[in-house]
């Protein structure tokens, strides 16, 4: 589903990224972790096309990602993405957020769009603030809200880039919940920033550690926690199982 | 205090005040039925004037700021210059290029000259405004909207220009009352509006006193009912 040969991304001089090269199969579930700093988000940003590589080369869904492609609004509609600090729109109600895609995107009609967007609040466990605004909603619900609204579109892929760290402690669980659940319905290819091993040990087919913006090491969960290769990534590893 | 002063002076002058002349400018009731005056057709004219102008500013002020905020290079040349030009002509020179240069090559008579001149001096103040307002709504919005699939122009109308009408209402309304003061500069080239038909009263009854501190009163006026009434307006847009 993701395909990436040889990314380097520049910011000016600053290298963000080097020479990354990165497969995730078609319903595969991916974490990617490293320190802060080490592009984690600019990787991940690469695969919608939020943020342009520039060399190496980059298929995500059968698309081929390049600064200026005419493909880019196609490709936006088979990934979804869910950001650190929501993204929501303000100003419609939970329920215009979550059609507003599917209507003016996709083309729905209003009735097919918002009977959607009400199985997907059922879904993430939030089916009674359908007519409130996000700012009345906690930092979790906020976010679970985001999660339905990336699933009304019905992508192949799913990106979260740190989909917890901008909440409270006791409201990252019900969010881990509703990822957990989603990843464990099966079908969907997700790519997942996070620092939460116990999601990640959970659901993860692949662990991927970065570091200065190179991909370190990637090993499935089980060897990738207990016996993790470099240095760098046992050093990272004990520094954020002691939190 | 300076309206008493001003008084004083005038009677230590010896003026001739002749109040009772004026309100037959704003209108008149004979046996012909009612008529509005003069002044009364004054207001009409500047608010007409200012309101296509301002139409016309609202316009050039969306697509300036759009080129500006655009990833075209030649639009956003366009934009700057456009800008930089307008805004670093005094009002009346504009005026004049309008009237005596533009005029004449594109056919223009008094009128249409004076509102094109007032809306593209208006529109580049506008278009500030515009790309202020868009500017502060956060570019999380624009990463939300383009991910799940938007063009550019739908995060524009759905979810960028919504957000932005209170940031933008405040400043336009400045803009709305500068424009209906600075329309009387149009008086220079004659073009009937309040200030012009000011001068002509003037030039009829020699009461220069009495008229002009009624057309000051009259600007004050209207531009106070179009504060109070925008800011009505502004109180629905202002939850955020
Ligand atoms: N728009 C930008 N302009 C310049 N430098 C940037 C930009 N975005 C990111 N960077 C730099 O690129 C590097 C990688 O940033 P990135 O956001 O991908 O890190 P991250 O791994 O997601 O970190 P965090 O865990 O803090 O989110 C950082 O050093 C950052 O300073
Ligand atoms: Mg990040």
């Amino acid at each position: 589903m993701i395909e990436a040969s040889n990314l380097d991304k520049f910011y000016g001089k600053f290298q963000a990224l080097k020479n990354i090269n990165f497969s995730v199969a078609q319903g595969e579930r991916v974490v990617i972790c490293g320190p802060s700093g080490s592009g984690k988000s600019t990787l991940i940003r690469c695969f919608n096309g939020l943020e342009n590589h520039n060399a190496g080369k980059l298929v995500v869904d059968g698309i081929e990602v390049y600064e200026g492609s005419r493909d880019i609004r196609k490709l936006r509609q088979e990934v979804g993405m869910v950001f650190q600090q929501f993204n929501l729109f303000p100003h419609l109600t939970v329920l215009e957020n979550l059609t507003i895609g599917p209507i003016r995107v996709r083309k729905k009609s209003q009735q097919e769009a918002e009977a959607n967007a009400r199985t997907y609040l059922e879904r993430v466990h939030i089916p009674e603030q359908a007519d409130k605004y996000p700012s009345q909603l906690s930092g979790g619900q906020q976010q679970r809200v985001a999660i339905a609204r990336s699933l009304c579109m019905e992508t192949r892929i799913m990106l979260f880039d740190e989909p917890t760290s901008a909440l409270d402690p006791e409201m990252i669980n019900e969010v881990l919940e509703v990822m957990v659940d989603l990843a464990e319905g099966g079908g969907m290819t997700m790519v997942c920033v996070t620092h939460e091993m116990g999601f990640a040990r959970k659901v993860a087919d692949k662990m991927v550690f970065m570091d200065e913006g190179e991909i370190i090491e990637t090993a499935p969960p089980e060897r990738f926690f207990t016996a993790p290769e470099t240095e760098r990534c046992q050093e990272f590893l004990q520094q954020i199982l002691v939190h | 205090m300076i309206i008493m002063s001003a008084y004083n002076g005038a009677q230590a002058m010896g003026y001739n005040w002749q109040w009772y002349r004026v309100p037959k400018y704003f209108y008149t009731l004979t046996d012909e039925g009612f008529q509005w005056g003069e002044i009364a057709i004054g207001i009409v004219k500047t608010i007409e004037i200012s309101s296509l102008a301002f139409l016309l500013a609202v316009l050039l002020g969306i697509t300036v700021a759009l080129l500006r905020l655009s990833t075209l290079l030649v639009g956003r040349a366009l934009a700057i210059g456009f800008l930089e030009i307008v805004r670093n002509t005094p009002l009346l020179v504009l005026l004049y290029l309008f009237y005596y240069v533009l005029g004449p090559i594109f056919d223009l008579d008094r009128y249409a000259a004076s509102v094109l001149c007032l809306g593209v001096y208006h529109g580049a103040m506008v278009s500030e405004i515009f790309r202020a307002g868009i500017n502060a709504v956060p570019t999380g919005q624009w990463e939300g909207a383009e991910s799940i699939g938007m063009s550019t122009p739908q995060v524009y109308r759905f979810i960028i220009l919504p957000q932005s009408v209170r940031f933008m209402l405040p400043p336009l309304t400045g803009e709305a009352v500068n424009m209906i003061k600075s329309s009387a500069i149009v008086s220079v080239v004659a073009v009937a509006e309040l200030t012009t038909i000011g001068r002509n009263i003037i030039s009829d009854t020699y009461m220069s006193f009495e008229i002009w501190f009624t057309i000051a009163v009259v600007y004050l006026v209207v531009t106070l009912i179009l504060s109070i009434g925008i800011s009505f307006v502004e109180r629905r847009y202002a939850v955020s």
